[in-house]
């Protein structure tokens, strides 16, 4: 509980860096970092082509939170499809960790368990129980035997304050807890990357809060570097180490914010007055784009 | 803080355990407590009684040739029957056991070829693109048009009847089951892949289960096709079954025994499609329990 | 737009596809049935029906036969007064289920009871209760339709957004303002949808009725029909004609459903915006 208000203390007063929040922010993480090098995505190079990313330039060191922010149908998910490797590009290069994903002669990443993708609606399986949800990815692998996979996954449903829902199926629990299972369900494969497209999008504003709070709490635990998609601009602030706010269609980095707020953050952080000073010099700039994306949207409509 | 957060969450979101059993036993008593089965009663004494008073009373055009209420049942529970058919026959259960052989020979190869067969259809595009349109141009063709070929393909009775009754539940049951397949959201087996599962284990935990539902509303609607054709079936070829009773008894003037072939059909029928939707609900306990909380 | 070309160039290979793996399925036709001639031995199943060049030549011989084309109006004429008399009923009956509590609990149950039997087991009762044998079967191949399109329309119209209804009575629609502008439009393509699988029971009852009735004692061209001349061809031991017979049903069949679905759509405007 102390070390709590601990944490109020610092958010409040972002000058002052606790020894131990430092040690806890992103650079101690030493795999997981992405580049993202002048990639181009164009559907249907041949007919009436359609750009959805253009020469896009990203580089992510490792262990960072940073937030991808745009208007709906901008064509972020586009880009993030193409890490998870779910679609190729048309031209340019993406690297992890100096590994290349896709780029010149691989135009398409192959999906694998160092970057699992969170989902907009959430994709936990409803026909196997949470715990059998978590397991999937190890069972998958086949390294570990079943007992110990699933040991692992009781332990860290735990921790996770999932505990007493093992054996329900997605189904049967809160939608908010369903998003928690599927972070855990990433997490048991010790992915470098998580990339999440909006996942909290379905959920009210209050619930979300709970989530964010959560999510902090597990990235904590686990540090990994985390590519998440929003068009929340507080959810984006209050989780960010970075901001990258893009351009309506085609999608492009228009502005990087820094969110100079330390880590650890709660919720008091939302009131905070550097808080308020990093939403007003972001907001200009998304209004501008959300207001083209939807003049784009009725010519078009 | 955080903790305490996250664990009441947990808490409140398992509920009690839900059963089957507890479920059905819950709603057959808020059924009793509801007006639903004296309406239910109320419906069945008016076409019974009509059927009564209409036949054997009145004895209205029409209808006087119509074997009536009484003499139907009369037949069909005597130890010693006009007709030489009742409960107490033996040839009366040689006519449904026969049926029954027929519907399960037909209903277990059309499912064991028709849910791979569909499964691979939804799964594989190429794989559609080749084989589906030859699917879509034999399936206009009403299952009974193909009465006289089978006659002529299959020798003897039987089979020409098994295989038209396998037809009409093997096409339902493909379809079905293809439309499940691509019924099932894309991010699941993206999901699957991003959690490294191969081709051939996001088929394994991902198709399947996701295709069930749909798989078991072919199944359902397999098992009706099933039974439709197989009365067709009878009546035109075969030896024995209850369609065959059906148009027998026609045949000779028994009509009592029309109405109880009929009747015993409908029994079967409904059972047999009850059996298939009990195994469903088996099989998808996830959507059992998702249900139960919606009630 | 762009995507409908996408789609389009997609669908060209899938087409490509798809005629070659019929063109593949009617070349393995013609050898299994010629295989005694060319091969030397019969193939088991294929070698005993007729090739499709026979089936090409005879119905190139009967296009021209006014008594083919009697069958083609007899069956349709069966069909769509059967159809037409379902709809006539069914609809009604249906709506009139979503709307009455009291009507849908006496009436349901019976309905749900008759349901399971299959409508062809009615054919025997159902020759004895009409007087003439073509009233027989158009109430054979109501029941056929009755069924579908009764159940879907109570589906249709028990599914209704709730939220349309007390839209429209913050408005100040009156009852039947609300059934005619809220329930019967919501339902319709509920209608619709049994409509069609309606329409393919139908086909199915005709054709069985016809066969049955015609492959009776009965006899007679006059009750004529494409099902009957099925039988009837096989009856007389012209095997081609009784394929001819299954394509020209295939084809009206599938012409009847096209046709309800192009009018559904006339009727459900708003579903096309997607």
């Amino acid at each position: 509980m102390s070390e709590v208000l601990d944490r109020k203390v610092v958010a409040d007063d972002s000058a002052k860096v606790d020894s131990d929040v430092a040690g806890r922010a992103a650079p101690e993480v030493t795999k997981g970092a992405i580049c993202i090098d002048d990639v181009v995505k164009i559907y249907d190079p041949d007919g009436a082509a359609v750009m959805a990313v253009d020469h896009c330039s990203i580089d992510i060191p490792a262990g960072e939170i940073c937030m991808i922010v745009g208007p709906s149908g901008c064509g972020k998910t586009t880009l993030l499809n193409a890490i998870a490797g779910f679609h190729d590009i048309t031209s340019g290069s993406i690297h992890l960790d100096g590994e290349l994903l896709c780029g010149p002669g691989k135009p398409e990443a192959t999906p694998g368990s160092d970057r699992i993708v969170v989902f907009q609606n959430g994709a936990l399986f409803p026909w196997k129980t949470n715990l059998e949800n978590i397991a999937f990815g190890p069972l998958m692998a086949g390294k570990l035997s079943k007992s110990e996979i699933y040991d692992k996954a009781r332990s860290m449903m735990a921790d996770a304050g999932l505990s007493g829902t093992e054996n329900n199926y997605p189904g049967e629990v809160s939608s908010g807890l369903r998003r928690r299972v599927e972070i855990v369900r990433a997490l048991m494969n010790d992915p470098k990357v998580l990339l999440f497209d909006e996942p909290y999008r379905a959920l009210d504003s209050l619930t979300k809060s709970v989530m964010h709070e959560a999510l902090l709490e597990i990235y904590y635990r686990n540090k990994v570097t985390i590519f998440f998609i929003t068009h929340d601009l507080e959810e984006a602030i209050f989780l960010g180490h970075r901001l990258i706010i893009m351009s309506s269609r085609p999608c492009k980095p228009k502005k990087i914010v820094d969110v100079d707020i330390p880590h650890p953050r709660d919720y008091s952080v939302l009131t905070s007055s550097r808080f308020r000073e990093i939403m007003l010099e972001a907001k200009g700039v998304v209004h501008e784009e959300a207001q083209k994306a939807f003049d784009a949207g009725e010519k078009e409509g | 803080m955080h903790d305490t957060v996250l664990n009441t969450d947990a808490a409140t979101s398992q509920g009690p355990e839900v059963t089957t059993m507890g479920l059905t036993m819950y709603r057959l008593s808020t059924w009793l407590k509801s007006p639903r089965p004296y309406l239910m009663f109320i419906g069945f004494a008016i076409v019974l009684g009509f059927w009564y008073l209409a036949v054997e009373v009145w004895k209205l055009p029409r209808f006087e040739d119509m074997p009536g209420l009484t003499e139907v049942f009369g037949e069909w529970f005597n130890k010693d029957p006009i007709y030489g058919l009742s409960v107490y026959t033996p040839e009366y259960y040689t006519h449904i056991g026969i049926s029954l052989r027929r519907i399960a020979y037909a209903f277990l190869l059309a499912t064991g070829l028709g849910v791979p067969l569909g499964l691979f259809l939804g799964w594989s595009k190429t794989f559609r693109e080749f084989i589906f349109p030859l699917f879509e141009v034999l399936r206009p063709i009403p299952i009974l048009a193909w009465v006289p070929l089978a006659i002529i393909i299959f020798a003897g009775s039987e089979s020409p009847v098994v295989f038209l009754t396998f037809l009409a539940s093997f096409f339902a049951t493909t379809l079905n089951t293809m439309l499940g397949v691509e019924s099932i959201d894309e991010s699941y087996s993206r999901a699957a892949s991003c959690l490294g599962a191969s081709r051939w284990q996001v088929f394994r935990h991902v198709v399947i289960p996701g295709a069930m539902p749909y798989i078991f509303t072919g199944l359902q609607i397999s098992i009706g096709v099933a039974w439709f054709s197989l009365v067709a079936g009878e009546m035109v070829s075969g030896q024995f079954g209850l369609g065959y009773l059906i148009n027998t008894s026609y045949m000779m003037v028994e009509y009592p025994k029309i109405i109880i072939g009929m009747i015993t059909l409908g029994i079967v029928g409904f059972a047999s499609s009850a059996m298939v939707r009990v195994l469903g609900d088996y099989l998808m306990q996830w959507r059992v329990r998702e249900l139960a909380l919606g009630d | 737009m762009k995507q409908g070309r996408f789609i389009g160039k997609l669908f060209s290979r899938a087409t490509l596809r798809g005629l070659f793996a019929i063109a593949v399925f009617i070349l393995i036709w013609e050898v299994g049935a010629r295989s005694e001639q060319w091969l030397g031995f019969r193939m088991p199943y294929l070698g005993l029906i007729p090739p499709p060049t026979d089936v090409a030549a005879s119905w190139a011989g009967l296009i021209g036969d006014p008594s083919y084309w009697q069958s083609w109006y007899m069956s349709f004429l069966r069909v769509f007064g059967g159809f037409l008399a379902a709809m006539a009923i069914g609809i009604p009956l249906g709506l009139f289920m979503a709307v009455n509590k009291t009507f849908y609990g006496i009436y349901f149950p019976t309905f749900e009871i008759m349901r399971p039997i299959p409508p062809l087991a009615w054919v025997p009762a159902s020759i004895i209760f009409w007087p003439t044998q073509e009233l027989s079967i158009a109430f054979v191949t109501f029941l056929g339709a009755f069924y579908t399109i009764v159940i879907n329309v109570l589906g249709g119209a028990r599914s209704i957004n709730k939220q349309y209804l007390q839209a429209a009575q913050s408005m100040g629609a009156s009852q039947w303002d609300i059934f005619r502008r809220i329930v019967l439009p919501a339902t319709l393509p509920s209608i619709v949808v049994g409509s069609a699988v309606g329409m393919g029971i139908t086909w199915e009852v005709v054709v069985a009725a016809e066969m049955i009735s015609g492959g009776g004692s009965s006899g007679g061209g006059a009750g004529g029909g494409l099902g009957f001349f099925i039988w009837s061809s096989y009856v007389g031991g012209s095997y081609e004609q009784i394929i001819v017979g299954m394509i020209s049903i295939g084809i009206a069949g599938y012409f009847s459903s096209e046709l309800l679905r192009q009018l559904g759509g006339f009727f459900t405007p708003w579903l096309k915006t997607r």
